[in-house]
């Protein structure tokens, strides 16, 4: 799945990184506990979280995950965004709050990873 | 075979700039074009060291030593400590606050984690001293020209 057809889905905006939607994800990740998903392991995902801050984004550096999702409306501020274009990752931020968000992608054929081990 | 040695001081007042040590590390493995794997490996247990040092430590020290088989990664703190090692080490066991918590940390999984993307871990550490962690994490091929 496109980062596009996730903009589309979940109707969300974008916050940066409007040249990179037509990167593929293959697997998705939803958590507001950023250890949670360092113990996650899938190329090529996505993550949708609660957090906004900083480490939400070098979360996502380390794991090399290309966009991220802020549910529930939260927007980040202005230096979260201008991180996360530095590290050319994808942000988006939907209305729609955590739960719904991750049904609507996975009804949608995007999958769950596994925990290493 | 040359060996890269890089220093970091962490900060341990302003959350806000913590794993910014570890982006840099792992802007540099990416240059140096190690193994995919063990870049994300290295990056992984530092970051949940380099935040553990700033929540629970008060912020300390990163010595990164890069090799073509090995990187080793000593953080080294004067905090407050870990009373029982083997309990650190459980996932879900945490005495981080709920302050901690809703800055996103705060699972129990960092020890684990680091555990489990590293090769060798070893923790020293004493109460009302500090703590050091090694972390060792093989390197697979040597195609990186250093
Ligand atoms: N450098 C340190 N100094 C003192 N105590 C530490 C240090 N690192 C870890 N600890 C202790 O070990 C516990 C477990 O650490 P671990 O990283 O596994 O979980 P956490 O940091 O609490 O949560 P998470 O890593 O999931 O965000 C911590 O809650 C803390 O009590
Ligand atoms: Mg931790």
């Amino acid at each position: 799945m496109t980062v596009e057809t996730i903009k589309t889905i979940l109707n969300a905006d974008v916050l940066c990184g409007e040249d990179r939607l037509d990167r593929e994800v293959h697997a998705a990740c939803g958590s507001d506990m950023m250890s949670d998903v360092l113990a996650f392991v899938k190329e090529q995902a996505v993550l949708l979280t609660g957090l906004v801050n900083p480490q939400a984004v070098r979360t996502a550096e380390m794991m090399d995950i290309s966009c991220i999702v802020f549910v529930r409306g939260k927007r980040p501020d202005g230096d979260i965004v201008a991180l996360a274009e530095r590290r050319k990752i994808v942000l988006l931020c939907t209305k729609l709050e955590m739960f719904s968000a991750c049904g609507l992608l996975y009804s949608n054929g995007l999958k769950g990873g596994h925990l290493k081990k | 075979m040359s060996i890269l040695k890089l220093h970091y001081d962490i900060d341990g007042s302003d959350f806000t700039r913590a794993g910014e040590a570890s982006g840099k590390v792992k802007r540099v493995l990416k240059k140096l074009g190690l193994d995919a794997e063990a870049i994300r490996n290295v990056s992984i247990a530092m970051y949940e060291g380099e935040i553990n040092m700033v929540i629970h430590a008060g912020g300390g020290e990163i010595d990164v030593e890069i090799s073509s088989e090995l990187v080793t990664i000593v953080l080294t703190d004067h905090g407050p400590g870990i009373e029982d090692v083997s309990l650190a080490m459980k996932e879900g066991y945490s005495t981080a606050t709920d302050n901690i918590r809703s800055l996103g940390f705060g699972a129990g999984m960092g020890l684990p984690n680091i555990k489990k993307y590293a090769n060798e871990v070893a923790i020293d550490t004493k109460v009302g001293v500090g703590t050091t962690i090694t972390i060792k994490i093989y390197v697979p091929d040597c195609s990186a020209e250093l």
